[in-house]
């Protein structure tokens, strides 16, 4: 019978297209959006990682326990040994030392005097090592906004919003206040090398970059670091890749009690980024529900218009003497068999989309003109093991539905007036 | 008659010794002029090492002071090597620093007098207080106890105008050097704030001088640090142009 009906569905698409195509299509947009949704979270947790918390991080323990007040007398010592160390062990990692620091930029006039200030909060990366990973972790050419980005010792990039707040412009020298590794007041001069938009309101209002070397000499961090980031490097955060990689670099200091050892954390186990996660994963879901349900409601209604189209054909079977229940069979089966051939079809079309859209992505740069702060701008999709069947839920199950609630009908009609029904 | 002598003497002892008992104990205002006359002089020239105990090491940092009454301060750090040359002036109620580095001076305010002094336990706006207690806190006698074998009044303070750095204190007086031994600092929430140990005192002149101090700042972790005066010259000469903000410069 299978075989039968699924001839039927093949040579005669005036009954069998319409309902294919719709469930082809409806499949296809589902996966497709999936696919996007999943593309994007990981855009969001990129831009974290890349700006923050790297996809592991390697604080002191001490440090760990204070992150959120950025503790930098617990910072890390004999960073460049640790990281030559972390790059032989897990050699598929890029590893960047940063310092976060806060103060105070002040601006002087012509004699010295405070002419502006404001409270500032700092990155330092490495700026000036020729094909280091920052620039790119970090899109500075993207960001920047006015000037350059520093090539010489003691130049920085404010925000914009703060050059323009002080009054400091491009090549302006101002002495960044803060504090040094042993906590005593620091005063290190800079120069404006550019300015940069973050696309993070607190970052606008009060960020900078600086130079690692610089920032540890002003602080007497020589050789010293608040975090050690370690980004996989083909760009994809793995929460089981990178729990694997803390769990083995962890174990070196099991049973060691000195809080000043290092100690490993994944991006989702660092300060709010598991609530980020889980956030990120809850909106999702419900965007792909709400969509599901939608498209759900489509693809019932194509089995629900596609069945009844067809009410003079059973007319026709019923007069010639078929078996009502026959009749209702054989169209639950041919509704399956088309949201089964539409499901695959519209997945399969679904998942090639992403994947072009995985590797290759959408370059929306062009749209972005003007907007210069940190924020993706190649579109990329992400396929996920549930992109396999998500689709098969609206595109089998509501057209059989639909199918199932319209060929009720066949049981309604009534063999002494079919004729009368078909003659007219 | 020899037992009544005896007995005369008893209880002539015993009357004297509940006189002394209950000789009405000095007033708080009294005991904190006191300890004001003792500890704001005119003039003093002070060097003074601050070794620092930090979570992580020790490391101590050598200073000279110039200090005129409770207004006027100038301090520069000779050692170690990375805070030499830098200075402070305090002048009423600014602060300024001098950093040789930079070659700027920055006056220090706001939410800045707040952090630490180089790193120890003390904040710029412990140097910043107004040292005269008496004007400063209203104090009364909550008891009294011994301090390595020294008795001490027990002084509670409250801010007079809620604008001191501390709102209230817990002093030890010494009873007979009218120095404070060991003190507590709160907040005006009631937290401790930081705790004050005398470890040992010195005669200067007239004066008992607090030759070693421990500070510890009750926020932070670490073992606090020791404030010790190397010399120290009462009534010296100081020259007035040395509080001004081009001193710090030269």
């Amino acid at each position: 019978m299978i075989k039968f009906l699924f001839k039927g569905i093949l040579r005669d698409r005036s009954r069998s297209l319409f309902p294919f195509l719709v469930v082809t299509a409806g499949v296809f947009l589902t996966v497709a959006l999936h696919c996007y949704i999943k593309g994007a979270e990981i855009n969001v947790i990129r831009t974290n990682a890349n700006l923050r918390h790297g996809h592991v991080k390697i604080m002191t323990r001490a440090y760990a326990k204070e992150v959120a007040q950025l503790p930098n007398d617990l910072a890390l010592t004999g960073a460049g040994a640790l990281i030559d160390d972390l790059t032989r062990t897990y050699p598929d990692i890029d590893w960047v030392a940063r310092i976060l620091f806060g103060g105070l930029f002040d601006v002087p006039d012509e004699k010295g005097e405070t002419r502006a200030q404001a409270p500032v909060a700092g990155l330092a990366v490495d700026l000036r090592t020729p094909g280091g990973p920052e620039l790119g972790l970090l899109d500075l050419a993207k960001i920047l906004v006015r000037g350059r980005l520093p090539q010489a010792p003691g130049e920085l990039l404010i925000s914009e919003e703060l050059s323009q707040k002080l009054g400091l412009p491009i090549g302006g020298r101002a002495t960044l206040i803060g504090t040094t590794m042993n906590g005593s007041m620091s005063m290190a001069n800079f120069t404006v090398a550019g300015t940069i938009r973050f696309g993070m309101r607190g970052m606008d209002r009060t960020g900078l970059i600086a130079d690692l070397a610089d920032v540890r000499k002003a602080m007497d961090m020589d050789d010293a670091a608040a975090e050690i980031l370690g980004f996989f490097k083909d760009g994809l955060y793995s929460q089981e890749r990178a729990d694997a990689v803390a769990a083995s670099f962890n174990a070196r200091y099991a049973g060691k009690t000195d809080e000043f050892l290092p100690v490993m954390q994944t991006l989702r186990d660092q300060l709010g980024m598991d609530m980020m996660f889980d956030r990120l994963n809850d909106v999702s879901s419900i965007i792909i529900f709400i969509f599901l349900l939608a498209m759900s409601l489509v693809m019932w209604n194509a089995g629900l218009v596609g069945t009844l189209r067809r009410y003079g054909e059973f007319g026709v079977r019923l007069a010639i003497g078929e078996d009502k229940g026959r009749v209702y069979r054989s169209l639950i089966t041919e509704s399956l068999l088309v949201g089964i051939l539409g499901s695959t079809a519209g997945t399969a079309l679904g998942l090639a989309f992403s994947y072009y859209m995985q590797v290759h992505g959408i370059d929306v740069s062009s749209l972005m003109k003007g907007v210069n702060f940190l924020m993706q701008t190649v579109m990329r999709s992400k396929i996920t093991p549930a992109a396999f069947f998500i689709g098969f839920i609206p595109g089998v199950a509501a057209s059989l539905i639909g199918t199932a609630i319209a060929g009720r009908a066949v049981y309604k009609r009534q063999t002494a007036r079919l004729f009368k029904e078909l003659e007219s | 008659m020899k037992r009544l002598i005896l007995a005369l003497s008893l209880a002539a002892g015993a009357a004297f010794l509940t006189a002394q008992v209950q000789a009405p104990a000095p007033s708080a205002d009294s005991i904190l002029d006191r300890v004001d006359r003792n500890a704001v002089p005119g003039n003093k020239i002070v060097v003074a090492e601050m070794t620092i105990h930090g979570r992580r090491d020790s490391r101590t940092i050598k200073s000279k002071s110039w200090i005129q009454g409770q207004e006027k301060a100038f301090t520069e750090y000779l050692d170690p090597p990375r805070e030499k040359g830098t200075k402070m002036l305090k002048t009423g109620d600014q602060l300024w620093t001098y950093s040789p580095d930079t070659d700027r001076t920055i006056s220090i305010s706001g939410h800045m007098l707040r952090q630490s002094v180089m790193g120890s336990d003390l904040s710029y706006e412990d140097m910043m207080e107004d040292r005269r207690l008496r004007t400063a806190y209203e104090a009364k006698i909550a008891g009294e106890e011994a301090i390595d074998g020294r008795g001490c009044w027990i002084v509670e303070m409250t801010s007079r105008t809620g604008e001191a750095a501390y709102q209230s204190r817990k002093s030890w007086v010494d009873k007979e050097r009218f120095l404070v031994l060991k003190e507590e600092r709160y907040a005006k929430s009631g937290k401790l704030l930081k705790n004050v140990s005398v470890l040992s005192a010195i005669r200067v002149g007239e004066r008992w001088v607090a030759e070693r101090v421990l500070f510890h700042d009750a926020l932070k972790q670490g073992e606090g640090t020791e404030f010790k005066i190397v010399s120290i010259e009462f009534d010296a000469a100081i020259p007035e142009a040395l509080f001004s903000k081009a001193s710090l410069r030269k």
